[in-house]
């Protein structure tokens, strides 16, 4: 579904700040495949979803997207059927335009060939009404109001909508939950679960939390030194602890996860 | 009295569509256009030249063309070239001078002697009296208002209103920043031509300078109307470039009707009002941090301090 062959990318290279963020990556995802992501400071777990999302182009090989080689696709091109959210909950809506304007701006994605002075439509407004009541955050009756007055996680909620409600052939999830307070955080995961499981979307998610990244998802990568260093799915995912987690990790690289935000537990 | 109002609204709702032309630019796509004030000089250069030449009515939607394409030549800068904004308008205000003079035949003015023009013409229908310059100015910044609020309730205004609000947004989702860039300075760029068109067939005449330091005074009519009327809403601030720029206007009748102030002192203190306007978010911060200052070095605690 998802095939990335040998990427690689250097940042300022050949200056003494060269960094190779990824080095010769390989990936293969299957469709409907919920992938979890954990690793080390600067391990190159968000440059990765930068090179799948287009934000730049890599130096050395292939991205394939269910049979499409969007390696050199632009990425508000690939942003048509790749959704994406961020760690920082105000870089996913625009807050000075209403609820209903920033949905409308997310169901463009779906509008192939649509008249681009084509106007929300009352029917339009049924359906943004039906999609936020499905959040319970009361936010179905406040779609004139701007995104500016929502919380961190009302929005970063609506931002999860937005990118899924044209269902995505892949959704990047960038630590999405990290920047939001615990019960709100459960909130939105709860609510990632729901979606992704309903719309069956495949599925890739950046966490800091080593215990979420086993129970959420079908298969765990770690990444260190701009690659995967560690992938475990099936039966072997199933029985593993943190620990054992941890251990492999170090087997697999031969130093310890080192990551300032790392939780060990819930 | 009657006499400055009337002149106040002629040249309000004339000189309003660049107002709502930075509007766009500046509030909607958070861009300083700097092509403002050649591409009015534009607009009324071609408007004036294809007066002359007997086509008065044809001559508004060539100026607007001559807009487009200026505000296009700003946005390709910009956005393919990455030469920095304000620069871009710079460097595309400089080169319009030339196509300024080249429009109006190598010469730096040029009037309309006894020509027909579309005040002259609407005159005739004998509608609206000794008012008609004021009415037709006033129809065609209504035309020109209703359908810029409406582009931006259309999906394309939506995209380009996300590109000047959220960069990080429009940049996750399916939108082409250099696109809605192109879009919004060809747009606002169209309304400041289309004002000069209809101020140079209204002065019966074009001048080289005639548009110089307009782009200050038109964000100074914009600040003026929303401060009356409050920031926020696409409507709100359309109409506020229309109200602002009107009293704007009369405050420079009645400067020069007094002479409170000499005339060619406004510039000077528009260009100071403008400043002020803009400065103020951060001029009332740093009062706030004084004030904090003080209050915590006199009373000497740590307590709440309430300002």
């Amino acid at each position: 579904m998802l095939k990335i062959e040998h990427i690689s990318k250097t940042f300022y290279p050949g200056t003494v700040n060269a960094k190779t963020a990824l080095n010769g990556l390989n990936l293969h995802l299957d469709k409907g495949d919920f992938v979890t992501i954990i690793g080390s400071n600067g391990a190159g777990k968000s440059t990765l979803f930068n090179a799948i999302a287009g934000a730049f182009f890599v130096d050395d090989g292939s991205i394939t997207l269910e049979g499409e080689d969007i390696t050199f696709v632009q990425e508000y091109k690939r942003s048509k059927t790749i959704g994406r959210l961020f760690q920082d909950p105000i870089k996913g809506t625009a807050p000075g335009m209403t609820i209903e304007e920033n949905m409308a701006l997310a169901y463009l994605r779906a509008s192939h060939g649509t008249f681009p002075f084509s106007r929300i439509t009352k029917k339009d407004k049924e359906f943004f009404r039906e999609k936020l009541s499905l959040l319970n955050m009361g936010l179905e009756d406040r779609l004139k109001q701007p995104v500016g007055l929502l919380s961190g996680g009302q929005r970063q909620a609506l931002t999860l909508l937005m990118a899924t409600m044209v269902t995505p052939k892949l959704l990047l999830l960038d630590e999405h939950t990290a920047a939001l307070d615990p019960a709100t955080a459960d909130k939105v995961l709860e609510l990632t679960k729901k979606i992704v499981d309903e719309n069956k979307i495949t599925c890739l998610m950046i966490t800091h939390n080593m215990q979420q990244a086993l129970d959420l998802g079908n298969r765990t990568l770690m990444m260190a030194n701009g690659n995967i260093v560690l992938d475990v799915k099936g039966e072997e995912r199933a029985n593993m602890s943190v620990e054992d987690l941890l251990t492999r990790f170090k087997a697999g690289t031969g130093f310890a996860l080192d990551n300032d935000r790392i939780l060990l537990s819930e | 009295m009657l006499y400055i109002i009337q002149t106040a609204l002629e040249l309000g709702f004339l000189y309003s569509l660049v107002a709502m032309a930075l509007f766009l630019s500046y509030r909607v796509l958070n861009i300083a256009d700097m092509t403002t004030d050649g591409c009015f000089i534009l607009g009324a250069a071609v408007s004036v030249t294809f007066a002359a030449a007997g086509h008065p009515v044809l001559a508004i939607p060539a100026a607007m063309l001559a807009g487009v394409i200026a505000g296009f030549v700003t946005a390709f800068l910009q956005t393919c070239l990455k030469v920095p904004s304000i620069l871009a308008g710079i460097i595309t205000n400089t080169g319009l001078y030339t196509i300024n003079l080249m429009v109006m035949g190598w010469s730096a003015n040029v009037s309309l002697l006894k020509t027909e023009t579309i005040f002259s013409m609407f005159k005739k229908t004998g509608f609206g009296g000794a008012w008609y310059e004021a009415i037709l100015a006033g129809i065609a910044v209504a035309i020109a208002g209703v359908v810029l609020v409406w582009f931006l309730g259309t999906r394309l205004g939506l995209s380009i209103r996300a590109t000047g609000n959220n960069m990080d947004m429009v940049r996750a989702s399916s939108i082409n920043p250099t696109f809605t860039i192109m879009v919004g300075l060809c747009v606002s760029n169209s309304l400041t031509a289309l004002s000069g068109a209809l101020v140079g067939q209204y002065q019966n005449a074009a001048d080289i300078n005639g548009g110089s330091g307009i782009v200050v005074i038109a964000l100074a009519c914009l600040i003026i109307g929303e401060t009356v009327l409050g920031r926020r809403s696409i409507v709100k601030g359309a109409v506020a470039a229309v109200v602002g720029s009107i009293i704007y206007r009369i405050i420079y009748a009645i400067v020069l009707y007094t002479k409170i102030v000499p005339v060619q002192g406004l510039k000077l203190i528009t260009a100071i009002v403008v400043a002020l306007a803009i400065a103020a978010p951060s001029i009332k911060e740093w009062i706030a941090f004084e004030k904090r200052k003080y209050t915590l070095k006199h009373k000497g605690g740590r307590s709440h301090v309430k300002n």
